[in-house]
């Protein structure tokens, strides 16, 4: 399967009867190349323990844009996203084959630090995870982890403001950042993931746990963060997909990646038809 | 029992459940009573303690070394004494170094071996092994691990019988517990923690130290202050190790090889002695022993309860 996918993943063609034939090459249907790609995906196959999550995913992810990977729970658009900064390594029975450059490099191969990689590669998660320190502290941590700390308070406040949320705690930097409210905590731990100022950020539902409103200011601020970093966003909500991203991955049936193109194009005129289906809440 | 079942009446007043209900109370009363019977004991184990010392519990009982004769302990006959009067001093003192010791030793290996176990090793059948005779050790009886610290330690280490020997011996006997324990605080800290320092970039190492350790530290040290104040009054294991009953001048902390007596050895002394007046300098004996022991479980439950309100 690896084999004969990564000679056929350049010519992805776009016509719907090869839909089929699509599928087994491995390659999904619209525009999986695109020209200023920070991150390549070749052939990626991901498993835990004898369960395949990831059946050999191509595609490329823009520089500076925000890339949404949508579709039904259990698609393997989490796997797809934790797999790009090695946070599956920390899954001691997920092993994952192909490969997957980041800047050209194959961030599997042996000689690469997961850590450093993650340097480059921040996470914001699902549920907002702030540390059990002040919020000054919190956003501080990566800078002191990755010994960026040289200028700490003006960092801070630069990712505070960033994050759209420097208003709201800038009297209060020293109290713990378990006291904000859910929506203000995963904004800080955005403003926690930008510090050290990575160039991609993986963002893992990072609304799903929050009210209407503060839904909407992570989305606005999704948008801005798009201006200066490369946002790549799963999400479950296809009208936020629809709204806050410029390329959409559609991720179904237990690990294939089946439609990848600009966002309009997936949901104004799907190629696939079970993606069109998907869109248009007829399953999923 | 035989109306209940007829399903066109409805029994309004529950006059058919009243002897259910009668049966619970005598349940509930039964329980109540096998609560009683501890509390009970406990209490009237103090209150005889706390009489059978009291007069003879003095601030020169504490600060004295013991004397071999009973007069010299009453506070009666201070004043008319060619000798100092006698008191607990050196076990006391003794006791004190003995949990030091004990708790800087168990802290390194019972921490050290539970970050071990609980973040570095291997899933595998070896690891599975080791924890579970970790868990089967903390069961041995305390006399077992004297035996072991009077071979290891007292003989083939030839620390002789000191307070080093002592302090290592009670390290073997709680440090299973210890390891459990910490083992359990650091299983408490949530993943998402620990993924959320992965995430910043942070290696393992910095992972366990800023995130894991802190979180975790309030559960491992009331592991240890509680395994500590088991240890204070152990007697089996320093016995074995050849503590003495009685000690005249108290150890010293920077010379581990001084030869030691500890409160129970000395209050086990006292205990045995055919004047009954040692009754009363036994029962001061224990009372000092349990403030001790009740002061620690009272600083392992403050640390306790300072750390679960912050969350």
């Amino acid at each position: 399967m690896t084999a004969n996918g990564s000679q056929t993943v350049s010519t992805a063609d776009s016509s719907g009867a090869r839909s089929d034939a699509a599928m087994t090459d491995n390659a999904p249907l619209g525009s999986p190349r695109v020209d200023d790609a920070v991150i390549e995906s070749r052939d990626l196959d991901v498993f835990y323990g004898d369960d395949q999550a990831l059946h050999g995913i191509n595609m490329d992810i823009p520089e500076h844009k925000v890339t949404a990977l949508i579709g039904p729970s259990g698609c393997g658009k989490s796997t797809f996203l934790r797999s790009i900064n090695r946070m599956n390594d920390l899954i001691d029975i997920a092993r994952v084959d192909g490969d997957l450059y980041f800047h050209g490099k194959n961030i599997y191969d042996d000689d690469v630090d997961p850590v450093a990689l993650r340097r480059k590669i921040g996470m914001v998660f699902q549920k907002p995870n702030p540390f059990p320190k002040s919020i000054f502290d919190n956003v501080a941590y990566g800078l002191r982890v990755q010994g960026k700390d040289d200028d700490v308070e003006e960092q801070v406040h630069t990712a505070l403001e960033r994050a759209a949320i420097l208003d709201e705690v800038e009297d209060q930097l020293d109290s713990s950042g378990l006291d904000l409210s859910g929506g203000q905590q995963q904004r800080l731990c955005i403003a926690r993931a930008i510090a050290p100022d990575p160039e991609v950020i993986l963002m893992d539902e990072p609304a799903s746990a929050l009210d209407p409103v503060a839904t909407s200011k992570i989305e606005d601020l999704v948008e801005e963060l798009a201006e200066e970093y490369t946002v790549i966003i799963v999400t479950h909500n296809m009208q936020q997909a629809a709204r806050i991203s410029d390329k959409t991955a559609v991720f179904l049936t237990g690990g294939h990646l089946v439609e990848f193109d600009d966002t309009s194009k997936i949901f104004e005129n799907p190629e696939s038809d079970r993606v069109e289906d998907y869109i248009t809440g007829k399953f999923g | 029992m035989s109306t209940d079942t007829d399903t066109d009446s409805f029994d309004f007043d529950g006059s058919a459940l009243r002897r259910k209900r009668l049966l619970g109370k005598a349940f509930v009363g039964a329980c109540f009573a096998a609560t009683m019977v501890g509390i009970v004991a406990l209490i009237a184990l103090l209150v005889d303690v706390v009489t059978e010392a009291w007069g003879w519990l003095t601030w020169e009982f504490l600060t004295y070394p013991p004397s071999r004769f009973v007069e010299n302990y009453n506070p009666a006959n201070y004043g008319a004494l060619d000798t100092g009067p006698g008191g607990i001093y050196p076990a006391l003192i003794g006791s004190i170094y003995l949990i030091v010791l004990t708790a800087i030793f168990t802290l390194f290996l019972g921490v050290g071996a539970a970050i071990y176990l609980e973040e570095y090793a291997p899933d595998t059948r070896l690891t599975t092994f080791i924890e579970t005779n970790i868990a089967n050790l903390a069961g041995v009886p305390s006399i077992v691990y004297g035996l072991l610290g009077l071979a290891m330690f007292v003989r083939a280490l030839q620390t002789g019988s000191s307070l080093l020997a002592g302090a290592l011996t009670l390290t073997l006997l709680i440090l299973p517990i210890v390891i459990v324990s910490a083992q359990e605080s650091l299983r408490a800290v949530p993943d998402s923690m620990r993924r959320a320092s992965y995430g910043t970039g942070a290696t393992k190492w910095q992972t366990i130290r800023n995130v894991v350790l802190p979180e975790a530290i309030p559960g491992i040290m009331t592991g240890i202050i509680l395994s500590l104040s088991r240890a204070i009054g152990e007697t089996a294991p320093i016995l074995m190790v050849g503590a003495a009953t009685s000690m005249f001048a108290p150890p010293r902390l920077t010379q581990p090889t001084d030869a030691f007596s500890a409160m129970p050895m000395q209050i086990f002394d006292w205990a045995r002695l055919p004047e009954a007046d040692f009754q009363h300098v036994a029962a001061a004996g224990i009372v000092v022993l349990l403030t001790i022991l009740l002061l620690m479980n009272a600083v392992a439950i403050l640390i306790r309860n300072k750390y679960n309100r912050r969350r």
